[in-house]
């Protein structure tokens, strides 16, 4: 039905299960949105956050989303600023995921604030000393950015190649793409930077606070450098699960190993540094102020120290050194525990960094308060889940993400035409490499 | 926040902080542009009607 | 010279506590909340999402009968200087510049019309003397005609703190004005919580201003971040560098040990410890 609008040379599923997935996840979606709608209507009410929980699921979410998302400039920048060209092979994805995660992120923004039609005050009356402001500005730019590297993509479609204009222009935007992903990398050094100042400069929670170099406490450094160390797991496990899923391989070993690997460095010496930090916050930062690791993690059960430990160790020490081994690497279940574990991690230090702050009493006679979150606000995250699936469906469909597919899966053409296929018989030539060649950051 | 607002202050943080804004808009804006305005162009000379990149 | 010509000028309001004096009443919470308008739900028993501008918290010193002590402790908002003036915690991290630090009075202010209800302010607050509007403020029939029309009511979405009622700064102010004097007396400007104190435990007044109750008692040192210097007198988490405006006054070490953290053996061994007594 929709075979001229698939890329060439590659087969998709028949258009009812493609409805049939898309329906599913719309249903989800739509119970996202409506939760979404009550926050908007009914307030925040609606939500289960209170006076003690000013930040909580929403920004844990939109934390998790935008580390998770750093795969996309930081594969951007080991393409395009250091040269490795293998990785034009996963860009797409990653950009697609990039894309994703901050579209997500800046929606989940949209319903936690108390006022949302009040949103441009932030950049309108910016306050330059917030680590928040820097957030703002930083985030939607990088999201133009990330848009700018996704239209080139959308221009691919075969349909929308045709027209000589949107042609001209893809082809110009893949030109110009090391001017945008430089960009791009230089807004998320500070975007996830300045998420991770968020914390660290509240100097009346000793939980979050951290010492600083010039205007910019040791979480600003950490965080872009644990986004850069794990956003690349992600990147891998949505390709791993894609391929489960599609049943195909989509991306060479070498690729998936490449991005592996420095993923493991990057891991292995993020957590030396936050091994460092850690140590000398609650040996120092912590003292200076009256406090010990024990009134942070030997309170209460929750946030006990089987938190730091699996943060530090399970989810850290132990995917580093996976995937900074060839055989680890190379072993698929291996490799999937490895990238599963950082993705977990990652996104347990931003839960850390957010929900335990406001856990963690500081007057002497507070109480440690926990939180659970209500159907909404679950509904809500979930929301972002559903719409980049649905994203992620309609673009693996009818775009060329992954340009080594048709090479790694060889359509016979003597196949029964149950399954939709997209033979262009009279091109002759696969334009994959070219495809890949021009990937955007 | 544009240096016309009253809440504007010439110092060192805002020139660096909005300088740095602006330049990021900047390079963002005018590649768009600069890729836009080429597109345009090519196509009115009639470039990209069969071609594959 | 410049200094003591600067702090002429300039006021920097604060308030002292006798703990020993306070009786746990609530007659601060009732009269702030009269004052300003403070909404109120119908259900007003979960304390997690409710408003107390004032909130008086009940401390104990841990110890079974006969020898349990307890100890009220008003908290309003702090009025954070910082480190260094005008660096409170929550001003500094405000994205919208929604709420300011007035170099005139050392007045922490909340914007209502500015803040779009981040809430960062509130996750940096370690007082938890900020609120967030939950929801809009709906008053019993015929109570509208009772609100304040000095103070506005705030709208759902938003944040809203102590604000040492500023509103009776301005009235006095513009009082002063009027009958051409330059300067306010001590009682000219007074919060309702003072007023409202049946213990005469609250004292405000300007803590740069010699003959002021709250300096005499408080005993600020101006030059280390307003320090108190009388022994019986601290603030709340003094370690962290918040340099309040609300100074605590007991007799009780339990109770002056209680307001702030201190490792094992810090608070006997003051001498080991800045800002300790």
């Amino acid at each position: 039905m929709d075979a001229a609008l698939i890329p060439k040379g590659v087969k998709r599923c028949p258009m009812w299960q493609f409805l049939l997935a898309l329906g599913v996840v719309g249903a989800v979606l739509a119970w996202g949105v409506y939760a979404m709608l009550l926050c908007w209507i009914k307030g925040l009410n609606q939500t289960n956050m209170n006076d003690y929980y000013g930040f909580a699921l929403w920004i844990w979410a939109d934390l998790a989303v935008i580390a998770v998302g750093g795969g996309a400039f930081f594969t951007g920048f080991l393409r395009y600023v250091i040269g490795k060209n293998e990785l034009k092979n996963i860009i797409n994805y990653a950009v697609l995921i990039g894309f994703i995660c901050y579209s997500s992120a800046l929606l989940i923004l949209a319903i936690d604030v108390g006022q949302p039609l009040r949103n441009w005050f932030i950049f309108w009356h910016a306050n330059i000393h917030s680590m928040l402001t820097e957030v703002a500005f930083c985030l939607s730019c990088y999201f133009g950015v990330l848009c700018i590297e996704y239209i080139p993509l959308i221009l691919e479609n075969r349909q929308i190649d045709k027209v000589p204009f949107f042609h001209n222009l893809s082809h110009n935007l893949h030109e110009t793409m090391a001017l945008f992903a430089a960009t791009g990398a230089f807004l998320s050094f500070f975007h996830q930077g300045s998420l991770g100042g968020v914390a660290g400069v509240m100097f009346g929670r000793p939980f979050a606070f951290r010492e600083h170099i010039l205007v910019w406490p040791y979480t600003f450094f950490l965080f872009t450098w644990s986004a850069a160390a794990y956003g690349p797991c992600f990147t891998l496990l949505v390709t791993w699960i894609t391929e489960k899923i599609t049943r195909k391989k989509l991306v060479k070993d070498n690729v998936i190993e490449l991005l592996a690997k420095i993923s493991g460095w990057m891991i292995l010496s993020y957590i030396i540094v936050k091994g460092i930090d850690t140590s000398y916050w609650a040996n120092i930062t912590a003292k200076s102020m009256g406090l010990s690791l024990h009134d942070f993690y030997g309170r209460n059960w929750f946030y006990g120290y089987w938190m730091l430990f699996t943060e530090l160790v399970i989810c850290g020490v132990v995917p580093a050194v996976i995937l900074i081994t060839s055989h680890g690497r190379k072993t698929a279940w291996l490799r999937v525990t490895a990238i599963t574990l950082g993705v977990v991690g990652v996104c347990l230090n931003r839960w850390v960094m957010v929900l335990q702050i406001m856990a963690t009493p500081v007057m002497t006679f507070d109480k440690f308060v926990l939180y659970y979150p209500s159907w909404q606000e679950v509904a809500t995250t979930i929301l972002p889940v559903a719409y980049g699936i649905i994203l992620i469906l309609i673009s693996y469909r009818y775009l060329p993400i992954f340009p080594q597919e048709a090479e790694l899966n060889p359509i016979d053409t003597n196949e029964p035409v149950s399954r939709e296929t997209a033979i262009d018989a009279d091109a002759g030539t696969d334009s994959t490499d070219t495809a890949a060649d021009m990937a955007p950051a | 926040m544009l240096p016309f607002s009253f809440e504007w202050v010439w110092d060192m943080g805002h020139i660096v902080f909005h300088g740095g804004l602006w330049y990021a808009l900047n390079i963002i804006g005018l590649g768009m542009t600069w890729c836009i305005g080429k597109a345009i162009y090519d196509t009115i000379k009639g470039k990209g009607a069969h071609d594959h990149h | 010279m410049k200094q003591a010509q600067k702090e002429h000028t300039t006021k920097r309001y604060g308030m002292v506590i006798d703990l020993d004096k306070c009786t746990g009443c609530g007659s601060c919470m009732v009269a702030c909340m009269s004052e300003n308008n403070v909404p109120f739900k119908t259900d007003e028993s979960n304390k997690l999402d409710s408003i107390t501008w004032m909130q008086v918290y009940k401390l104990t010193n841990g110890k079974s009968y006969p020898n349990t002590e307890i100890c009220y402790l008003p908290r309003p908002c702090q009025h954070c200087a910082g480190k260094h003036e005008g660096h409170s915690p929550c001003v500094s991290v405000c994205p919208a510049t929604a709420t300011d630090y007035s170099k005139e009075t050392g007045i922490v202010s909340q914007i209502y019309t500015r803040c779009f209800g981040c809430r960062y302010c509130m996750g940096a607050c370690p007082y938890h003397a900020r609120y967030f509007n939950w929801w809009d403020p709906v008053w019993p029939e015929g109570m509208e005609k009772y609100l304040s029309p000095d103070v506005s009511p705030r709208m759902r979405g938003i944040v809203e703190k102590c604000s040492f009622c500023f509103h009776r700064y301005q009235l006095a102010r513009n009082k002063v004005y009027l009958e051409g004097r330059k300067d306010l007396d001590e009682d000219e400007y007074q919060t309702a919580c003072t007023q409202a104190c049946p213990a005469g435990a609250i004292k405000f007044g300007d803590l740069y201003n010699p003959e002021h109750e709250v300096h005499r008692i408080a005993q600020p040192d101006m030059q280390h971040g307003g320090r108190p210097q009388n022994p019986h007198v601290f603030r709340l988490l003094e370690r962290l560098g918040t340099n309040t405006k609300v100074y605590y006054m007991s007799e009780r070490r339990w109770v002056r040990k209680a307001g702030d953290n201190y490792l094992p053996g810090e608070f006997e061994n003051p001498g080991a410890v800045a800002g300790s007594h």
